[in-house]
């Protein structure tokens, strides 16, 4: 019986995190509209639009190989698996041992790399524009997220994500470390997002486009699942920030149904002020040129190296 | 020494390091002017909080020194001797702003390990604090390197000298009128410098130090 309910919680967080993941994306958009004075689409459009496009005919170029068939299912079962592994409502779960941060951050990077090469299968020019480009950003924005991990692993004793957020639930002091951690995280986050000082998600401007120009190829049920698999990652990265840095609310292991409702209120609230404080930011910024973008991740980087280099003076260590 | 007052400590110390990167990167002058102020402020609020830990009311006395000083009147002079000589355009470096991050990020591992090595037996409120100031220290000289224009230089020298104020606070016991001595002679040096800024204007119409070096005959 215990089992079954552990699958079953488990089961209800992979469902949790594929049905919220549009409604952020749509909440930020709508959010975007009213902060610009528009009226914006309504919340739940991502949702109609993912319907129609699972609708429509997917429409293929000739030289398209088995790889721009197939590479929409890997990097969406990519992004879902490492969305579901982050806890959001509930630590511990029957599969939290393999919630681990660089498990995730590989599982995030497989998905680039699969999306990096379908931009190059049918051979324009603007898929491969985006692959290049991606794969720039990548190269910092990588080795910037392994360390923050280490960071936080540092500091928790673990790199496993319920451990951690049970970690930081019981500190009770301030930690230079972890502040620099967050703002890398955050840095990271909008860059591996497309989010605007980086990339903009509403255009389709060819010099600019990183993430559009990649899957500029594809119509139907395989754009359907790119976007969807993009908006899972919007979800991860501030499920991700969430647990680490504003862990409260999380229900403990085998808790009550009591405790999983609280857990999953105080994490719809967290995603949506997520959401809210990612939107305040781009609408207060402005684009940067592509060959700056290099330095905004190169600040992630160094404050994730400082972060760990710090540690090392810390009383702790 | 309760865990908060040693990682309020740690935090605002480990903050003059960030800042300190932050002069590293910054490419415009008036924004390096506000973030060479922020790191006055960051180094006045450090300095009172090691008065309060180690109970030296003299401290707070240094803390208000480096806040109107090096956090307000400096600041302001170099603005206006930036809006004077015309340059408030963006900065020249000698290497891009990556390498010089990667070389600061070097230059504080360096630190950690000189320092950790060093100070084995101190108090950790020192050593810590020590290990900072030092990559402070490292950092300001590397900026006066990297930098071009002599105004930017003149703030890699009193970032360095922010450096050495919170090293001379780490260690318990250093008097008063050594810091008081110490913030007027930087304040000298600050008026001496922006004479030269402008007879090295003046001369070569110009306050890029590379143009010092035909006048050596270094370069022909």
């Amino acid at each position: 019986m215990g089992v079954i309910v552990d699958l079953a919680v488990q089961g209800a967080q992979m469902l949790l995190v594929l049905l919220l993941a549009p409604a952020l994306l749509g909440f930020t958009r709508k959010v975007k509209a009213r902060l610009l004075r528009r009226r914006g689409p309504p919340v739940l459009q991502p949702y109609r639009d993912l319907l129609r496009l699972i609708r429509k005919e997917a429409v293929l170029a000739e030289n398209a190989s088995w790889l721009f068939r197939s590479g929409p299912y890997m990097i969406f079962a990519a992004t879902w698996v490492a969305a579901a592994l982050v806890p959001t409502f509930a630590t511990g779960l029957t599969f939290s041992w393999a919630a681990d941060m660089i498990a995730i951050v590989a599982l995030i990077g497989s998905a680039r790399f699969f999306l990096a090469l379908v931009g190059m299968d049918v051979g324009t020019s603007f898929g491969g524009i985006g692959s290049s480009r991606e794969m720039m950003f990548a190269s910092l924005a990588e080795p910037a997220m392994i360390m923050i991990v280490f960071t936080v692993a540092l500091v928790a004793g673990s790199t496993q994500l319920s451990v951690v957020a049970n970690h930081m639930l019981e500190l009770g002091s301030l930690r230079v470390s972890l502040g620099l951690a967050l703002v890398a995280l955050i840095i990271v986050a909008v860059a591996e997002n497309a989010r605007i000082p980086v990339d903009n998600p509403a255009t389709h401007l060819e010099l600019t486009m990183v993430h559009e120009a990649m899957v500029l190829e594809y119509s139907g049920r395989h754009l359907a699942v790119i976007e969807l698999a993009a908006a899972l990652k919007l979800l991860l990265y501030v499920s991700l920030i969430a647990c680490i840095f504003v862990p409260w609310g999380l229900a403990p292991v085998g808790g009550t149904a009591e405790a999983y409702a609280i857990g999953v209120a105080t994490y719809v609230a967290k995603l949506f002020a997520g959401g809210f404080l990612l939107v305040v930011f781009e609408t207060s910024i402005a684009k940067m040129r592509v060959f700056r973008v290099p330095e905004f991740l190169g600040i992630a980087l160094m404050l994730g190296l400082l972060g760990t280099l710090l540690l090392f003076v810390s009383r702790s260590f | 020494m309760s865990a908060h007052l040693f990682d309020i400590a740690h935090m605002l110390a480990g903050g003059l390091v960030l800042v300190s990167f932050m002069l590293l990167y910054q490419d415009r002058m008036f924004a390096l002017l506000n973030v060479f102020a922020l790191h006055a402020v960051v180094l006045s609020a450090s300095v009172a909080w090691q008065g309060f830990v180690q109970g030296a009311p003299h401290l707070l006395i240094t803390a208000t020194i480096a806040l109107v000083l090096k956090g307000i009147i400096i600041p302001l002079a170099l603005r206006r001797m930036v809006v004077r000589l015309g340059i408030h355009r963006t900065i020249e470096t000698v290497v891009g702003i990556g390498p010089t991050m990667l070389a600061g990020m070097g230059l504080v591992a360096l630190s950690m390990v000189v320092m950790l090595r060093a100070t084995a037996e101190a108090d950790p409120l020192a050593r810590e604090d020590l290990a900072l100031a030092l990559s402070v220290v490292l950092l300001g000289l590397m900026m006066m390197v990297t930098r071009r224009n002599a105004v930017s230089q003149v703030v890699g020298f009193m970032s360095l000298e922010n450096g050495l104020v919170l090293a001379a606070t780490g260690a318990k016991g250093m008097p008063l009128v050594v810091e008081i001595s110490i913030a007027f002679s930087v304040l000298i040096a600050f008026i001496v410098i922006g004479v030269f800024l402008f007879r090295i204007r003046e001369r070569f119409d110009s306050v890029d130090v590379a143009a010092l070096d035909a006048f050596r005959g270094e370069r022909q």
